[in-house]
């Protein structure tokens, strides 16, 4: 089963990238455009059929590995 | 006179300051030991560094992986015990993720890595202070692209050393380096072991790893 993690930095952690991005995109007119945050995707592919089992799998990987829970939030996507 | 600190520097695949903060420690007087990511065992000790580099190359965040070598367990148990652990750089990040220091660092505000000499202020070293009165100012070198601190919302840091007259990396309230509650563990991201030998432009550095020797001779002696 295709599991996909998507890793950001909390509200409130200043995502340098994100702003940098919202600042290149102010400069190229869109001006309509804010609040830009970056992330990284994981995607994991677990030997599971169950999807609430795999969805637990990938929360203890992310509270372990995949995400720092000081500064990153994350969502499970299956 | 009693002997010299025995003290273990941690090497990890891509760590790149191992010897150089070796050679600094031995300059002041340390017996050093390099210690394999892979020994679960450490032999008697009375410190250990955690140098500076790109422990497992940095993927996923700085620090994250050297969190699970063989030797993490043996250090969080050397730490629990009192005994004196000094964390630089990437050794810095690793205390971190370990949880065995508050906060996290996250990339510089500008987006760039900095290599430059930056002044630090010493606020509250733990046990380190022998030559680290409050207020003093030390110059010595940064060189990373993540070492913005943010600290844990729930864990307010003691903070050990500010930035003074700029700060590279726009870490929160200006900080440099942090010491855990019992005041035994110590990260910074300046390096002290780049800053030992007046060709290098300051020697401020070997005052805070002779601080951090005399902790470790201290809490032997204690022991």
């Amino acid at each position: 089963m295709k599991v996909r993690v998507l890793v950001s930095l909390k509200p409130g952690v200043l995502d340098a990238q994100g702003r940098a991005i919202e600042h290149a995109l102010r400069d190229l007119g869109y001006a309509q455009v804010s609040g830009v945050r970056t992330g990284k995707q994981v995607v994991l592919d677990i030997d599971s059929r169950d999807p609430e089992a795999a969805r637990a799998l990938a929360r203890e990987l992310c509270e372990k590995l995949l995400a720092n829970p000081v500064i990153e939030q994350y969502e499970i996507l299956i | 006179m009693s002997r010299p600190a025995r003290v273990g520097v941690l090497v990890f695949p891509g760590s790149l300051d191992d010897r150089d903060l070796a050679r600094g420690l031995s300059l002041c007087g340390a017996d050093v030991q390099m210690i394999w990511h892979k020994d679960a065992r450490l032999p008697e000790l009375d410190g250990i560094g955690v140098p500076g580099g790109f422990s497992y190359g940095d993927y996923l965040r700085c620090g994250a992986m050297a969190r699970f070598s063989p030797v993490m367990r043996a250090l969080l148990e050397f730490a629990s015990g009192g005994r004196p652990v000094l964390g630089i750089c990437n050794g810095f990040q690793i205390l971190c993720e370990a949880r065995l220091l508050p906060g996290a660092l996250v990339r510089n505000a500008e987006l760039r890595y900095v290599c430059q000499d930056v002044r630090i202020a010493v606020d509250d070293p733990g046990q380190m202070r022998s030559e680290l009165a409050p207020g003093r100012e030390l110059v010595m070198p940064v060189k990373h692209g993540e070492g913005a601190y943010v600290p844990d919302p729930e864990h307010k840091p003691r903070v050990a050393f500010r930035y003074v007259g700029g700060n590279p990396n726009g870490s929160t309230d200006d900080i440099a380096g942090v010491v855990n509650d019992a005041g035994n563990v110590l990260g910074l991201m300046p390096h002290p072991e780049h800053a030992v030998d007046p060709l290098l432009g300051s020697t401020d550095g070997a005052r805070l790893l002779r601080s951090f020797l005399s902790a470790c001779t201290a809490t032997r002696d204690a022991r």
